[in-house]
């Protein structure tokens, strides 16, 4: 079985470690990718945020480039990348007049016919049926499936879980024979990409997700974005700093949970 | 020779800002056949009345056109002052100048033509009239009433008081609806159950009134006057004649583990069992579902202590017909539950729960014996959150409608709750107060005033729970959105009240219509808020919207006296615009050819079969006849029919031609 | 006569949010979910539901306050607003076209400096490259924002760890990129 895959810059850069464990667990469990040729960064928060057209041209250009080769089904681990190349498909679907003007920008032709994965699903689409048979060391530890934002919102463009308290990732982690605790963060913002610019709401929100966590006992936290793992566990200093805290309690993209 | 008289009336400024009624009235005066044409400010008035009555007699008129509003208005109107002036009122047409012309078009002189050619088309078809007689039919005079909550206990009470039969019927194994389950009633807080109970064992009482409790309605056919109704009595496994109520059954049945239904899942029942001590009839039933005898073939427990020997297992469901003239739907409602709200946990807190799970808490019969205490481990809650509009006035979950009774509700529940915990904090997030009544926002006023209920005006993004507490999100709205946490020991939600599950199947049984949302409709909103759109068929209570005590007796005394009046006479006339199968001389007897094409259309099951047999009984041909009660002249059948032998009285293919004609003819 | 034809051109700033981005401000009933569910809520000068309840009054001075304010930099989309919506208002897509407006007209608050400067450098950094170089967005960042000192400890921690490369990595399709941000730059 061959995906396309779209790793996204944070994958290649700060989330290697996220990247590795994604690509471990594919060849464990012979499940071959390849890279959509050239890709380019989805615009993320910045691009939405100071320049519509250019938010919706840049996901374009990698679901062109996907559909050029013959990629039908993307899987795409980053949680925020995920979310924008899913609304884009949405937007052009919605609104042929944009859609032409996109294909313009572009200068690619676009259809929107990708099936665009995100990580959970692709484990419980393709990981899961043969886990039994592959299963090394069960996961027991005690976990806090921490979903963010981008995953499950916005419900009706994703049309993936619930918007409340998901299960899919608590489903997987159970199957790995975690047990996930009852936890009302789960898809509480971290701050996102404020990460830089205004590390202190970042340290306070990824605060108060940390604490919920260890205060119900967790042993640690599942995350499947390489923004809200930066914001959890890069920023854990100033989190601690801020809250005056210790906080230690590991942040586990949900792939190395699986590779454990 | 046929002689018209048109009246065209102004409406007062309706008609006569924008048409030029006396150009219409003397154009139309020169059209042939018209032999009398006027104008008159109000037509629908007593001059205007008497202006047409003299003219018929004066001008000899063989038909007479009003033209003024819609038929829907004063088409009864003028075909009695017809009558009145000797004409067969079925002589009489209505051109609507209203609602079709003056309305709708600014003014100029195309409105004017068009109001002209709107009468012309009416002139035409009026010559084709043929004077009609109403139809007769007989009126049974016994009711049916179903559901027997208040509502449907006041509409009884009512109707049997007038001297006329009634048949209740209700689903479950006991009458009282959900005012058995309330503690106390807003505005005023007297006991629930001290007002209702009496009531309902006047009902089993009353000599005028037949209750079939745990009972279902199975079909309804027929109509005004006329309904043959089919009720399933379901198997009580219990011979009510023989059991004293004496109760020993329901102690000794070894499955206790059943979610009381009474007690909103608060509280456990066996398999047979009373729904509450004050049920009427105060006689158990057994739950097949759950009755370990039924599900496993052993047990038979109840059976050998019944000291009157009244159970009987292999009791099967009864079935009975029977003839009725009138009905009352007063099914009622249901709530959601905490399980449709995501935010506030999908219902899996045990402490947050719904209004009526309050009810059950605060009454003195319920779980608790009336102490305030939460299910999750019986504490007595030191700080409480009521959210009012849960799931009411929210597009997003399918419920736009403002569910009525809650604000009050809402108010009463903080009201008990501090009357019953002294030292507690009440906290009520609401978004409007909504307290129309008679002493009702003073009743709001003095849970905020005397008892000191927090209200907070903003509705609740979340709920969760740590550490044994419910922790609840909102924001007060009226300092600019400033953030409230509230550490709660319990939330009640004032759940959206939505139809009963079953409304939309029994809706299609009686054939009458139902909004969006499942709840019953009534015929006008304004004018007609008792009767449905199916004619001895009326409304009582919640299953047509949320509503609360005082609104649904007061519906059901309105729906009793509708009954009451169609009882009072000893039969009925019917408009007799009806369609009919054409007759021919024998051997063909009609030009239909049996196809029945027009039964499987004709969506008020008016069409049955007429046999034409010799004089020994052979059968020579079947034809296709109307059951005039039944048909409401909709044309269907007339427009399927292949051999056209069927028409429309009062609305022939030729009168419609005429109109079309007419209209198509420069004149 | 349809109600619509009654409407004169609407100016207002609500006018403009509904016809750019089919969002009704006059929807909203000032339940005041949105605020109670938004994560930066507390830091913002207008929670969500005080914006709608300005838009609505479709007041020069009450637009202008919008558009000059901190909280629509704040908005960090992370669409829990939107979920919990009775109204199912997109709050998310408005915060997009305010924060647009109020760059055209000048009226970025002062506080968002950072804010901005961060989303400037990051597409900076991918208009060049067509990938995000994280090192180079850090650096532009410090430039714009004048914040030399902050993260320099991280550093040197993630390029051992192989996280921050030295070096940006250049995609084949650069000068398309370039185009597509020219032709999106209205």
């Amino acid at each position: 079985m061959k995906f396309g895959i779209y790793p996204g810059c944070s994958l290649t850069g700060s989330a290697r470690d996220y990247n590795e464990s994604v690509f471990a667990l594919a060849e464990a469990f012979e499940l071959e990718f390849t890279q959509i040729p050239d890709w380019n960064c989805c615009g993320a928060t910045a691009a939405h945020n100071l320049n519509k057209e250019l938010s919706l041209a840049l996901p374009a250009r990698i679901l062109a480039l996907a559909e050029k080769n013959g990629l039908d089904e993307i899987i795409v681990p980053c949680a925020a990348c995920y979310s924008r190349l899913v609304v884009t498909q949405h937007e052009l679907k919605k609104d042929p007049e944009l859609k032409n003007r996109i294909s313009e920008v572009i200068e690619m032709d676009y259809k929107g016919t990708s099936r665009i994965l995100n990580v959970i699903e692709w484990i419980d689409k393709y990981i899961i049926p043969q886990l039994d048979a592959k299963i090394v060391n069960q996961f027991r530890y005690k976990v806090a499936c921490y979903y963010g934002c981008l995953l499950v919102r916005p419900n009706k463009v994703l049309n993936y879980d619930r918007a409340e308290d998901p299960q899919t990732m608590d489903i997987v982690m159970t199957k790995l024979g975690a047990t996930p605790i009852d936890y009302p963060y789960k898809t509480e913002c971290c701050g996102a990409g404020f990460s830089i610019s205004r590390t202190d709401i970042v340290s306070k929100l990824s605060g108060k997700i940390i604490e919920d966590a260890e205060h119900r006992g967790a042993d640690a936290i599942i995350v499947a974005c390489p923004m809200c793992h930066s914001n959890l566990d890069m920023r854990r200093p100033d989190i601690n700093k801020y809250w005056k805290t210790e906080y230690n309690i590991p942040v586990i993209f949900v792939t190395q949970a699986i590779g454990q | 020779m046929a002689r018209i008289g048109v009246f065209v009336c102004h409406c007062g400024e309706n008609i006569s800002a924008t048409v030029d009624c006396g150009k219409v009235a003397d154009t139309i005066g020169k059209l042939k056949h018209v032999a009398y044409s006027t104008e008159y400010k109000y037509m629908c008035s007593d001059p205007g009345q008497t202006l047409i009555k003299d003219a018929i007699r004066e001008h000899k008129l063989t038909g007479v056109v009003v033209s003024a509003c819609s038929p829907r208005m004063h088409e009864p109107t003028f075909r009695k002052a017809c009558a009145e002036g000797g004409l067969n009122p079925f002589l009489c047409e209505m051109a609507n100048l209203r609602e079709h012309c003056s309305w709708v078009h600014e003014k100029n002189e195309l409105t004017t033509e068009k109001a002209i050619d709107i009468i012309r088309t009416q002139v035409e078809k009026v010559k084709l009239n043929s004077a009609l007689q109403p139809i007769r039919v007989p009126v049974t005079k016994t009711s049916m009433v179903i559901g027997g909550g208040i509502a449907g206990i006041q509409a009884a009470l009512d109707i049997a008081n007038c001297g006329h039969k009634v048949v209740m019927v209700e689903r479950s194994p006991s009458i009282g609806g959900h005012m058995s389950q309330l503690s106390e009633t807003f505005p005023t807080l007297d006991c629930s159950q001290c007002i209702l109970t009496p009531r309902m064992v006047e009902v089993a009482q009353h000599p005028n009134i037949t209750l079939y409790t745990y009972a279902e309605v199975e079909s309804v056919e027929g109509f005004i006057g006329n309904f043959k109704v089919k009720i399933r009595k379901k198997a009580k496994s219990l011979d009510e004649k023989a059991c004293t109520g004496c109760g020993l059954c329901t102690t000794k049945c070894p499955q206790k583990k059943i979610p009381n239904e009474f007690e909103q899942g608060m509280g456990m029942r066996p398999a047979i069992y009373v729904p509450f001590p004050q049920a009427v009839p105060n006689r158990p039933v057994i739950d097949k579902e759950h009755c370990t005898y039924y599900i496993k073939g052993k047990c038979k427990v109840c059976e050998i202590v019944c000291p009157t020997k009244a159970i009987r297992f292999d009791q099967p469901d009864e079935i009975l017909d029977l003839e009725i003239g009138a009905i009352v739907v007063s099914t009622g409602f249901d709530i959601k539950h905490a399980d449709f709200f995501p935010e506030y946990g999908y219902g899996k807190y045990k402490d947050v729960i719904d209004g009526l799970q309050f009810e059950r808490l605060a009454s003195a019969s319920g779980p608790t014996a009336g102490a305030i205490l939460r299910p999750s481990d019986g504490q007595v809650p030191k700080n409480i959150v009521f959210i009012a509009c849960a799931g009411s006035r929210d597009p997003a979950k399918g419920i736009a409608y403002c569910s009525k009774i809650c604000c009050m509700y809402t108010a009463k529940h903080a009201m008990l709750y501090k009357h019953k915990v002294h030292e507690g904090n009440a906290h009520v997030f609401y978004m409007d107060i909504r307290s129309g009544g008679k002493n009702y926002d003073e009743f709001v006023r003095r849970a905020i005033e005397e008892d000191y209920v927090n209200y907070i005006r903003g509705r609740v993004s979340t709920v969760y729970e740590r550490d044994g507490k419910l922790i609840v999100k909102g924001v007060d709205t009226l300092l600019g959105a400033q953030p409230v946490e509230i550490v709660a020991d319990m939330v009640v939600l004032a759940t959206a009240g939505v139809a009963n599950p079953g409304a939309e199947e029994l809706a299609q049984k009686l054939h009458v219509s139902y909004d969006s949302h499942k709840f019953f409709a009534e015929a006008h909103p304004k004018l007609k808020p008792v009767e449905t759109n199916t004619a001895g068929i009326f409304l009582a209570g919640a299953c047509q919207n949320p509503k609360d005590i005082p609104d649904s007796v007061s519906q059901a005394s309105g729906a009793a006296v509708k009954v009451a009046a169609l009882f009072s006479q000893n039969g009925l006339t019917r408009e007799p615009l009806v369609a009919f199968v054409n007759r021919t001389a024998p051997p063909m007897y009609s030009t239909c050819v049996g196809c029945f094409l027009c039964q499987s259309v004709c969506p008020y099951q008016a069409i049955e079969r007429e046999d034409f047999k010799t004089r020994d009984g052979k059968i020579i041909k079947t034809v296709a006849k109307i059951n005039e009660g039944l048909c409401q002249g909709c044309g269907t059948c007339v427009a399927l029919c292949r051999s056209k032998s069927i028409d429309l009285y009062g609305y022939s293919n030729n009168q419609v031609y005429a109109e079309v004609v007419a209209l198509l003819n420069e004149f | 006569m349809s109600h619509s034809e009654h409407h004169t051109e609407r100016n207002s700033l609500a006018g403009s949010i509904e016809s750019k981005v089919d969002v009704k401000a006059q929807k909203c009933y000032q339940c005041g979910k949105c605020s109670a569910g938004c994560p930066v809520a507390d830091d913002m000068d207008l929670p969500p539901s005080v914006v709608m309840r300005l838009l609505q009054t479709e007041q020069p001075d009450n637009d202008d306050r919008i558009l000059r304010s901190h909280s629509i930099w704040l908005c960090v989309t992370c669409e829990m607003c939107l979920s919990r919506c009775p109204m199912e208002i997109d709050i998310p897509s408005m915060m997009d076209y305010l924060r647009q407006r109020s760059r055209s007209e000048k009226k970025v608050n002062k506080k968002a400096r950072n804010i901005i400067a961060f989303h400037k450098s990051f597409l900076n950094s991918i208009r060049f490259t067509g990938r995000l170089y994280e090192l180079g967005l850090i650096l532009d960042y410090k430039r714009q924002s004048l914040n030399l000192t902050q993260d320099i400890s991280l550093a040197p921690k993630m390029i051992s760890r192989g996280k921050l490369h030295l070096f940006p990595t250049m995609i084949k399709g650069t000068a398309h990129i370039a185009r597509i941000f020219k032709k999106t730059s209205n």
